[in-house]
């Protein structure tokens, strides 16, 4: 049994379809595969995007290296499902974004938590306080993951504030729902003010 | 549980879940590991709900133990593990090869040997997949490469098993158990399933390991009443032990040609884009996603490249890489090990064609850019 492709829509790649590339790295029990998978959970969930989230990470359950990848498109398949020339790129610790910026590309927007990441030249790149945010206004380091989620997905557009909210809802149980909801909106808030940085191609 | 028809995201272990659910699976046993433990997860805390059976066993012998005990009692069983575990499951899985039990084994591949790298990617269990226990019998393994089709293959699995009698190894990686990617559950009424074939006869008739024209046995779930003996010695229609010229000879080749004869049947691959291609990739898992990329990127450079993605990998299908490499000017085996598929490739390949390996062994996905790379030596090669 067998299927045959050839020629399929997938390859006539048109004007109005992208295809977006998206790093997330930091260290391990930031967050960030969990950030990841509510991003993919979001484009998926609008019901025209498609969407995979890999990941990296070492056998540590914190500390190490960790990194999550997502890819959203609006094509129908998305083959090689990790990033190779970054649209965007979210570091959380100076050590990824030496390590990844070289894969930016040149129109690419660098997002950076500017109390760990303190120097950087890239014209791109926007500067945020994310765990302090989320310390202050959450009151737990921890949603920093999901106030990235929304400075993203208002930077990019395409997913939507809706879809963003229901993925989030539905990745959390009652107790952290209410909190990782006002996380998202809040990232969401000052995200969309950066949304002139990204060109969809 | 999952709202059929509406497209979610699921991680590709998750989602071979809900296929072992969907093919009628009612027992699983298992030991955690990484990088499939997300399997046992989900049957522990979705069986139970539905009437079925979870048990976490005090290790890998004896998960696939109480697995095949549950087969033998009728039930569609399963078990899932990754490289360590899958080693320690060999005398077992040569148990059920010898008594015709239908249980699928899930292996996600690590890196190995040994404990490897447990969080990291592989399919350097290729060839064990194939050959891990001793003795002479034919296994049946598949390979999905998407989310989707982990659903699809786990469906096959069961379907392969029962039909077959025989263990049915599902050979996923970590990239795939653990990436998450759109997923659509298919309406229950679209879902073929198969069941093992069922005694009607007389309890003084039957026997268990019949000969029969296609080689395929009655099952009959011990306690239904029907008298046979089970052991891994070899044995005669009846199940006991034998050393009979003969009947040691016809019971080897009935598990052979079980499987040969029904080869057809179970053998599940992909072309993508080989109508016109004058170089060829062979690749299974998701180094096919990289592959499915490369033939992109070759074709905007006018190379006329197609993939073969095989999705059974034993028995492997010699008839396709025969009937394929007709056409074609050389071939590349891409693949996460030191080159464990390219020796089948090159057995099957009835011309004498240049074939190459594109190998990544360091635990990372492999790339398009490294698959162009090997065409594009394949293609000097022939050139000089």
């Amino acid at each position: 049994m067998s299927r045959a492709k050839h020629n399929h829509r997938a390859h006539n790649h048109n004007k109005e379809g992208f295809k977006l590339e998206i790093r997330l790295a930091g260290s391990g029990g930031q967050g960030l595969i969990t950030a990841g998978m509510i991003l993919a959970k979001a484009a998926v969930l609008t019901g025209r995007l498609n969407s995979v989230q890999t990941q990296s990470y070492g056998p540590e359950a914190r500390g190490g290296a960790s990194r999550s990848d997502v890819i959203i498109s609006s094509y129908e398949e998305i083959y090689y499902p990790k990033a190779r020339k970054l649209d965007l790129l979210l570091a959380f610790n100076e050590e990824s974004y030496y390590k990844y910026i070289p894969l930016l590309k040149e129109e690419g927007v660098l997002i950076v938590d500017e109390d760990y990441v303190p120097e950087v030249r890239e014209k791109n790149a926007v500067r945020f306080p994310f765990i302090r945010t989320a310390k202050t206004e959450i009151g737990t380091p921890i949603a920093a993951n999901i106030i990235a989620v929304g400075f993203i997905g208002g930077l990019i557009k395409v997913v939507g504030e809706k879809a963003l909210k229901e993925a989030v809802a539905s990745s959390f149980n009652e107790a952290f729902r209410e909190k990782n909801l006002k996380a998202l909106e809040i990232g969401y808030r000052v995200g969309s003010k950066q949304s002139d940085r990204m060109r969809l191609v | 549980m999952q709202d059929k028809g509406k497209p979610t995201l699921i991680q590709g272990n998750i989602a071979c879940g809900y296929g072992a659910l969907a093919a009628g699976c009612s027992f699983f046993a298992g030991y955690p590991i990484t990088p499939s433990t997300e399997i046992a997860e989900f049957m522990a805390r979705e069986l139970p709900k539905r009437g079925g059976k979870f048990i976490q066993m005090e290790d890998e012998m004896g998960s696939l133990a109480a697995v095949i005990g549950a087969s033998i009692a009728g039930a569609k069983a399963m078990t899932a593990t990754s490289g360590p575990g899958f080693s320690l499951m060999q005398e077992h899985l040569g148990f059920a090869y010898m008594t015709e039990t239908p249980v699928v084994v899930v292996n996600v591949m690590r890196g190995g040997p040994s404990t490897g790298l447990p969080t990291m990617t592989s399919q350097s269990d290729t060839l064990q997949a194939g050959f891990g226990p001793h003795g002479d019998y034919c296994a049946v393994v598949f390979a999905p490469s998407s989310v989707q089709e982990v659903f699809e293959y786990t469906v096959k699995a069961f379907n392969a098993a029962e039909f077959l009698q025989t263990p049915v190894v599902l050979l996923m990686d970590e990239t795939l158990a653990h990436m998450r990617e759109r997923f659509v559950h298919p309406p229950a009424d679209s879902i073929e399933v198969i069941n093992r074939k069922e005694p009607e006869m007389p309890f003084a008739w039957f026997k268990r390991f019949e000969m029969t024209p296609d080689c395929i046995s009655n099952f009959s779930a011990f306690g239904d009443g029907y008298r046979y003996h089970i052991t891994g010695l070899t044995h005669d229609q009846m199940g006991f032990p034998t050393a009979v010229s003969r009947e040691v000879t016809d019971g080897l080749e009935k598990l052979r040609d079980k499987i040969l004869n029904h080869k057809e049947r179970f053998t599940y691959y992909e072309k993508f884009m080989t109508d016109d291609a004058n170089w060829l990739i062979v690749a299974f898992g998701t180094a096919a996603r990289s592959a499915k990329q490369a033939v992109i990127e070759a074709r905007r450079h006018r190379m006329k490249v197609g993939l073969l993605q095989l999705c059974t990998i034993w028995p492997f299908p010699d008839e396709l890489i025969a009937e394929l490499s007709r056409n074609i000017e050389g071939i590349v085996v891409a693949e996460m090990n030191m080159g464990q598929l390219i020796r089948e490739v090159k057995r099957a390949c009835p011309r004498k064609l240049p074939i190459l390996g594109a190998n990544r062994y360091d635990g990372v996905l492999i790339t398009p850019d490294e698959i162009i790379h090997s065409l594009k030596v394949v293609h000097g090669n022939k050139e000089r």
